[in-house]
């Protein structure tokens, strides 16, 4: 059984004098104990639903409700939330230990219960130890776990985070946001996460909401999303994908067979297309493969290797066809044969993991693009 | 000095004259913080369009000439043509030490106001949103976040008022009556008791300049009380309620006790509009020959000084904050700077004019243009210094390590992060400017500006030489395109409509 919706907004719109339109009309479900990412280019718009969530920001229109309750007028200290900031904001005058237990004092708890919460987040945080030191004593990952226990410490099942992992250095980030999902659900929390990573997104999200430009495009799991993009923004945005633009000169049950530029054909997997069609094919280059030699068989294309590019883990050919249009194919570096520039190769890859979305009417550069 | 010391009974005087300027610039400061507070607040925070004219009117005591202002509040509160013409005619203050407060808060609170207002512009709202989303209370949030981290701002705003109590000299002797603080001691001794004059003077400036540095070297250390929180007290007092009520009052405060006193010399204005004064006034007939010409002096003048000192006194402030010459040499240059603060005016008046008058080939003009800037040259510095310091040097450096100059760190990363304080520091040099009196008689001998004209005309008034409507239209004149020009200046800033 779903569980019962824990935020909820409706129709939600929030503009910035009369040109700016932040939010436009989102309507958004999130799961008790889930987590849930806001996922989207910088100035998308999720930061201000996030505050408007917390009450720092007031909606133009619609409602938030937090556990079934109309919050719209609520101010933020009486929504039983926890904010991360981007930039931490530990209050710069007070030590690590009046930072933490900030939130029991100004609700008035006990001071027992005060200082047992206190000691108890700085534990989990590991740094009970620096109870003493001011903010600008700290790390850049302590500011970010101090913040953290400081949002947890005030005793809240909501905890709204805006890029908490942002300002750190990649190597931090990538091992602190384990850290954060595990405290979340070890915890019992209902968290949402605004970040532009999806990398970070997709390895924490129990659901991700990708927005553009004040809207929602698609929400799903992160391998909904992967698997299964609604949208060219969604498809190009999480993970990668080569678009190559074409028309549909066939369409059956689940497949469509389109005319690439060139005179190439290829096939995808769509039903809402028509026959004559102007429209992209996408498909990931994790899953094209490539062997050497031109092998005409179905959804293959013919090209020459014209940059290889060692990532590691992964090896990256880049293929020019023989209209020109560039393919980027991703293989395993150590499992198979490696190819060369100048290569003659075919790549061929399988229509179920291909999509097919209309062109966009206004370009596709303008449709991909993440400003 | 001498005589001083052998006559106890001119001790005795001096020594109480000095103990009631300290009682009373300490009192008068600490309202100013009390009262300035809650109005910063409300015309910082609030949403309304009009609290840009209400800012502007915080202005208007700073710009009227102090003595022009005196008067203003001795006829307000002690003559029957005031407020006590309802209460039967008696004077409802008394010349002396509470006139004297009255008048010392009336032209302090613009200064407290504008230091204030400017911190609470530059201030990163984000603590305070980060504490309400803790459970604070929005009155919880002000006291134990935003507050302590605008402290370095408000020790700056009670160091101006604290300092400018002590120094005015030409309005605190128009409603002193017989009571004596400091620089009025100063003023009834000067001609028989040079000695006595300079002895209290060296006084206020040792002693004022020690508790200057008392404040320097401790209000950093001072904490203010975060730990005690009440919950239930705290949210109930920065309820809707109370918070219209507190705004309410910090406004009532400061148009019963600030604005109207000051401009009740500007009522009979509604009189020269309709007695053929306006007529005049234009036509620069009789008594108005030369007002103009003054005013345009005073208002160049001003544009000049603020100019001039705004590129001198930055790098200080920025000297001062950044302790680029180490921290004693910072606390010496602060203490320093706030000495033309301190010194009364009649005695700054008397200093400058010894020491410009070996300087014979310096025209008068500019003459008034170095008094002023020796002057306004502490309000600026005062305003920049508590910004500065809330400048996190990481963002210097983030711009040097981005290939910025010093210069160019300056321009882009500090300039623009304290730009309300800057605007806060110039306002002030400017009104200061347009309303000094007392070093600008002491300078001039042939020029006028608006202020010493003004003066000359209410002791005219005084003498029943000259009529109310005159002396009311040529202040209003003052104070309307005063208020212009600084509202022009603040929706240019804070781009509000």
């Amino acid at each position: 059984m779903q569980a019962l919706p824990e935020v909820k907004v409706v129709n939600i719109t929030r503009r910035f004098g009369k040109k700016i339109l932040a939010v436009d009309n989102v309507s958004l479900q999130i799961h008790d104990k889930e987590y849930f990412s806001l996922l989207g280019p910088s100035g998308c718009g999720k930061t201000t639903l996030l505050r408007m969530i917390a009450g720092l920001v007031e909606p133009s229109e619609g409602e938030v409700y937090i556990d079934n309750k109309l919050v719209n007028k609520l101010p933020p200290e009486d929504r039983g939330i926890g904010f991360v900031f981007q930039t931490y904001a530990l209050f710069p005058h007070m030590d690590v230990w009046d930072n933490v237990t900030y939130g029991p004092r100004v609700k008035a708890w006990e001071e027992n219960r005060s200082e047992s919460i206190g000691r108890e987040m700085l534990e989990m945080v590991h740094l009970y130890g620096r109870k003493d030191a001011l903010p600008h004593e700290l790390s850049g990952g302590m500011m970010q776990r101090v913040a953290l226990s400081r949002a947890l410490a005030a005793g809240a099942k909501l905890l709204l985070l805006d890029e908490p992992l942002g300002a750190l250095d990649a190597k931090i980030r990538f091992e602190l946001r384990y850290d954060l999902r595990r405290l979340v659900k070890d915890l019992g929390l209902t968290a949402i996460h605004v970040t532009h990573d999806q990398g970070e997104a997709m390895a924490i999200s129990d659901r991700i909401a990708v927005m553009k430009k004040g809207r929602i495009l698609q929400v799903g799991t992160p391998q909904d999303l992967y698997t299964n993009p609604q949208h060219i923004f969604v498809a190009n945005f999480i993970g990668e994908n080569i678009f190559l633009e074409g028309h549909v000169i066939k369409t059956t049950d689940h497949r469509v067979q389109i005319e690439l530029r060139g005179g190439l054909t290829a096939s995808g997997s769509d039903t809402s297309v028509k026959e004559g069609e102007r429209v992209v094919l996408a498909v990931r280059p994790e899953t094209f493969t490539i062997e050497k030699g031109y092998t005409r068989k179905a959804d293959s294309l013919l090209g020459v290797v014209e940059r290889v590019r060692y990532e590691g883990t992964n090896i990256r050919y880049e293929v020019r066809l023989a209209n020109e249009d560039m393919v980027v194919v991703v293989r395993p570096s150590l499992m198979e044969e490696w190819f060369n520039t100048g290569d003659k190769v075919t790549v061929s890859f399988p229509s179920e993991k291909s999509y097919v979305f209309p062109y966009p009417s206004r370009g596709l550069r303008e449709e991909l693009a993440v400003e | 000095m001498g005589e001083i010391f052998q006559d106890p009974g001119l001790m005795a005087r001096a020594s109480s004259a000095i103990y009631a300027s300290f009682a009373i610039a300490l009192c008068v400061a600490s309202l100013d913080l009390v009262v300035g507070l809650p109005f910063a607040w409300f015309v910082a925070r609030g949403r309304s369009r009009w609290l840009n004219i209400i800012d502007t009117l915080a202005d208007l005591p700073f710009i009227i000439p102090t003595v022009t202002l005196g008067y203003s509040l001795l006829v307000f509160w002690n003559r029957s043509e005031g407020v006590s013409q309802f209460f039967g005619g008696n004077p409802l203050v008394s010349e002396g030490w509470l006139l004297i407060a009255l008048l010392h808060f009336a032209f302090s609170f613009p200064a407290v106001v504008r230091v204030i207002v400017g911190a609470i512009l530059d201030y990163r709202v984000v603590y305070e949103e980060a504490a309400r989303t803790l459970g604070a209370a929005p009155l919880t949030a002000d006291r134990t976040v935003t507050l302590p981290i605008l402290k370095s701002s408000l020790i700056a705003a009670f160091v101006l008022a604290f300092s400018r109590s002590l120094s005015e000299t030409g309005a605190t002797v128009i409603v002193a009556g017989a009571f004596e603080t400091g620089v009025v001691f100063i003023n009834n001794t000067r001609v028989q008791h040079e000695g006595s004059m300079v002895f209290v003077s060296l006084i206020l400036i040792l002693t004022a300049s020690l508790l200057y540095l008392v404040i320097r070297l401790l209000g950093p250390r001072f904490k203010v009380p975060v730990k005690r929180v009440w919950p239930y007290a705290e949210r109930k007092l920065g309820g809707f309620k109370m918070r219209v009520s507190r705004d309410s009052l910090a406004s009532l405060i400061f148009f019963m006790f600030v604005l109207i006193p000051s401009l009740f010399i500007v009522l009979p204005v509604v009189g020269a509009l309709t007695n053929g004064t306006v007529n005049q006034a234009i036509g620069g007939i009789g008594v108005w020959q030369g007002y103009w010409q003054s005013l345009l002096l005073s208002y160049s003048v001003a544009v000049v000084v603020t100019a001039l000192n705004v590129l001198l006194s930055l790098p200080m402030a920025v000297l001062i904050a950044r302790k680029r010459w180490g921290a004693g040499a910072s606390t010496a240059l602060d203490v320093l700077s706030n000495v033309p603060l301190i010194v009364p005016s009649i005695a700054l008046g008397a200093s400058m004019a010894i020491f410009w008058e070996s300087f014979a080939f310096i025209p008068e003009v500019a003459l008034i243009i170095f008094a002023h800037m020796s002057i306004t040259y502490p309000y600026f510095v005062r305003a920049m210094v508590g910004a500065v310091e809330r400048v996190t040097m990481d963002l210097e450096e983030a711009s040097r390590t981005l290939g910025a100059r010093p210069f160019a760190v300056f321009r882009t990363i500090i300039l623009p992060l304290t730009k309300y304080s800057l605007f806060a520091g110039i306002i002030m040099m400017f009104a200061r400017s347009v309303d000094e009196t007392g070093a600008t008689l002491a300078v001039v001998s042939n020029l006028k500006t608006a202020p010493v004209l003004l003066v000359g005309w209410v002791n005219d008034l005084e003498r029943g030489a000259m009529s109310a409507s005159n002396v009311a239209l040529g202040a209003g004149v003052l104070v309307m395109f005063s208020f212009i020009i600084l509202l022009v200046l603040r929706l240019a800033v804070r781009g509000r409509y």
